[in-house]
């Protein structure tokens, strides 16, 4: 029951930002909406392990989380230097 | 028996209160007047909304391998976070994205 | 060379978590994923304070439960915000200077600002940190200088 609750709120949260990835308005708002829902399906993968009593879910959720940092990573470097990196990229700035 | 129930309610409390911070970033997803404005909103879903959430989950699941997993994907969540929401807000800057300041003199300076 | 066997340990100690099983074939398979991987590590010339910065883990556990407080503290006032729109919002950028020596102190303080909603650090030029925050308050809090002073602890241990 508290689980069901639970994953209708993860629902709507991604809803809310599935609306801001339609609004946008610049590409950088699409991408934290892209990242927000990327970290609310991590919580649905894990939520819905315990709804369906299979813990077996959370290996994936973690694969999720892993590939959503890297993605939204690639995404912005993508944006910024307008290709996937390459002995020819400049050396960071950091 | 009733410290099972105690356990119960300590994990319903942490899965409520997750699920209203999670909802209520993602109002401020949508409310907030601008881009660098609408990030804290997705701060708030990122550290109380899947914390709250994780550990209502791992109260659940006690002192086991699963819980374990969950504590992990948790400090997994928190290193990743902050440094997505940077690595956005530095290439939103660097591409030209002008962050709404307001004129409210509060003492913090503007630059 | 300790930073390898710190990372090896590491590296294992996930492995096992997440496997869960131990019979020998994957207990191997696991090994040598640990083994590339810290090679990799090495070629990529990370292993060093910067890239396994765990001499700090002992100070930085330390600090953690203050850095929570401060989050649960900044979530209930951005979500009162958020939810009751008579409350001020006054977005501003304000530039602190970060009194970490390193670059690992440097990065654990402006992941610190950006873990407390209510304050997004946006860009890091040398020492100091230009930081987007929600409200005045949020912002002073931050010039405050108690979070500073904290990851200047972590970073040095006085």
């Amino acid at each position: 029951m508290m689980f069901a609750m639970t994953m209708v709120a993860v629902l709507v949260t991604l809803a809310l930002a599935l609306a801001r990835a339609a609004l946008g308005p610049t590409v950088f708002d699409r991408i934290l909406a892209l990242n927000m829902i990327g970290t609310k399906t991590v919580l649905l993968i894990a939520v819905i392990g315990f709804l369906t009593e299979r813990p077996d879910f959370l290996d994936l959720a973690l694969l999720y989380a892993l590939m959503n940092f890297i993605g939204v990573i690639a995404v912005l470097r993508f944006l910024k230097v307008g290709h996937f990196g390459g002995a020819e990229v400049e050396p960071s700035g950091e | 028996m009733t410290l099972q129930l105690v356990w119960d309610l300590l994990s319903w409390g942490c899965l409520l209160l997750g699920s209203a911070f999670a909802i209520t970033g993602g109002i401020g997803l949508l409310r907030l007047p601008d881009f660098y404005a609408r990030m804290h909103g997705g701060g708030i879903t990122d550290t109380m909304g899947a914390g709250l959430i994780l550990l209502g989950l791992g109260f659940q699941a006690g002192v086991s391998l699963v819980g374990a997993k969950l504590l992990l994907i948790l400090v997994f969540l928190l290193i990743t976070s902050p440094t997505t929401a940077h690595a956005l807000a530095k290439a939103a800057l660097a591409d030209g994205v002008e962050p709404f300041v307001s004129d409210d003199p509060g003492k913090a300076g503007v630059p | 060379m300790r930073h390898a066997i710190a990372l090896t340990v590491v590296f294992a100690g996930i492995w096992l978590l997440w496997s869960g099983h131990l019979e020998a074939l994957l207990l191997s398979l696991g090994a040598l994923s640990c083994i590339v991987a810290v090679a990799l590590a090495a070629r990529m010339r990370i292993l060093d304070d910067e890239g396994v910065p765990f001499a700090l883990a002992g100070r930085a556990a330390r600090y953690l439960p203050w850095l929570l407080l401060q989050i649960v503290k900044a979530n209930i006032d951005v979500a009162r915000r958020i939810l009751n729109p008579r409350l001020p919002v006054a977005p501003r950028l304000i530039r602190v200077h970060a009194r970490q020596q390193s670059a690992v102190g440097r990065a654990l303080f402006a992941n610190s600002i950006t873990l407390t909603p209510g304050t997004v650090s946006v860009d890091v030029d040398g020492e100091t940190i230009v930081v987007h925050a929600l409200t005045a308050e949020a912002g002073n809090d931050v010039l405050a200088g108690e979070m500073n002073r904290r990851v200047v602890w972590v970073e040095q241990g006085s």
